[in-house]
């Protein structure tokens, strides 16, 4: 079901929306946070022992080959081949060692495999768009992939996601699982799309918009983007600094 | 300069769900025990596209070190598990009882900006925290007994809307 709502409307109502003062994750331009936010402020805990651990993944849970996306099929992927690379660091700028990154996408077409996706563009059957890999000692992840193409979603009429990768991280307490979008830089649809503008401090969403770095790009073979992320402060081995 | 979070999207389906995710400890353990129940938005309405995450101490309550959550071995206990909500909204986990009293739990979904923290704490535990808490807010935190286990239901928002945590 579409919401009848133009892209005019969800722009005015972007515009508007600062998201000072609502309650936390109630951001009404994405209408499915609407019956979804919750409407208390959260209350604060001092974490527990338990809290301050991540849980541990290591070499037995992935395999160096999943952070290929584009050799998981018997053939080559359609699309622009892509190697998108970075660093997972905590708030004190630590590298996040040998902890599990995923990334999930829609392929060239701006198609996703999830059967609840009925966007009528084509599905590729060399493509399935979803990787895992663990950070190095550096924090450094790597993947490799094809740029996934924008796509429209029911949010309000004429409504269409700017492209982007789903990234899933852990750091090295509980507290700092941190599930993100990537974006590409220069995307046209930036400005129109709620769950980008939802994040409403532009330097905080910027955050979110990978950098073309052509040390990264291969010759004749991939076009290289490097996004780093940072996870939340890590308390459990550093408490006094701010 | 941290990264913000953003929502985990309706199409996670096929990616972050994996065999295995939600049974921590083969149901035939002699020790296993079901935590289950329902995820529930603002109108009471079953949310059929959310994921849970839990993270627990063992049952001597001390905090788990063990890779392997992603390809269990069927006898190490890692303490960590993922399980997406059913058509109904529900979902199950099958793992062993943790000695620290509570579950922590991570909640995402579509139409969640970001993911959402809670526990799920054991019926009878005491805690400072909980007590900390007024009766009608404490209760959405315990879970109930339930046959082979504990059931307990994340209310998104509204009557009974779950504590979400700030664990700072």
């Amino acid at each position: 079901m579409t919401n009848p709502a133009s892209q005019a409307d969800i722009s005015a109502e972007i515009a508007a929306n600062t998201r000072e003062g609502a309650p936390v994750l109630a951001y009404a331009p994405y209408r499915s946070t609407i019956l979804r936010h919750p409407a208390n402020a959260l209350v604060r805990a001092d974490p527990e022992e338990l809290e301050l651990h991540a849980p541990v993944f290591g070499d037995r849970d992935v395999d160096p080959l999943d952070a290929d996306l584009t050799i998981q099929h018997r053939g080559e992927p359609i699309g622009e081949r892509i190697e998108v690379t970075g660093r997972v660091v905590d708030g004190a700028g630590r590298p996040v060692a040998g902890q599990l990154v995923e990334v999930w996408q829609a392929n060239a077409a701006g198609r996703y495999i999830h059967q609840r996706d009925q966007h009528p563009a084509p599905l590729d059957p060399h493509f399935t768009g979803a990787g895992r890999c663990l950070t190095g000692s550096d924090g450094s992840y790597r993947f490799i992939t094809i740029k996934p193409g924008p796509y429209p979603w029911r949010n309000h009429l004429n409504a269409w996601r700017p492209a982007h990768v789903h990234f899933s991280l852990f750091g090295t307490e509980f507290t700092q699982r941190l599930v993100t979008q990537m974006y590409f830089p220069g995307d046209p649809l930036f400005p129109l799309d709620p769950i980008f503008q939802s994040i409403t401090d532009p330097s905080v969403r910027e955050r979110l918009i990978a950098t073309y770095d052509h040390d990264v790009t291969r010759p004749e073979v991939s076009l290289g983007y490097r996004w780093d992320i940072v996870l939340s402060g890590s308390r459990r081995t550093w408490t006094e600094a701010a | 300069m941290t990264t913000p979070g953003q929502t985990v999207g309706p199409f996670f389906g096929y990616s972050l769900p994996y065999a295995g995710g939600p049974d921590l400890v083969p149901r035939a353990h002699p020790a296993a025990v079901r935590l289950h129940g329902r995820v529930l938005d603002g109108a009471g309405a079953p949310v059929p596209d959310a994921l849970l995450e839990i993270w627990q101490t063992a049952p001597d309550g001390t905090v788990v070190r063990e890779p392997g959550s992603l390809l269990r071995d069927g006898y190490t206990f890692t303490g960590w598990g993922r399980c997406a909500t059913d058509n109904a909204g529900a979902y199950s986990f099958t793992t062993l009882v943790p000695g620290g009293g509570f579950f922590a739990m991570t909640v995402f979904a579509r139409g969640l900006l970001d993911r959402l923290f809670t526990r799920v704490y054991l019926p009878g535990t005491r805690s400072a925290f909980l007590e900390s808490l007024p009766e009608d807010r404490r209760r959405t935190l315990v879970a109930s007994a339930s046959p082979g286990g504990f059931a307990f239901d994340v209310v998104l928002q509204g009557a009974g809307e779950t504590v979400f945590l700030a664990l700072t």
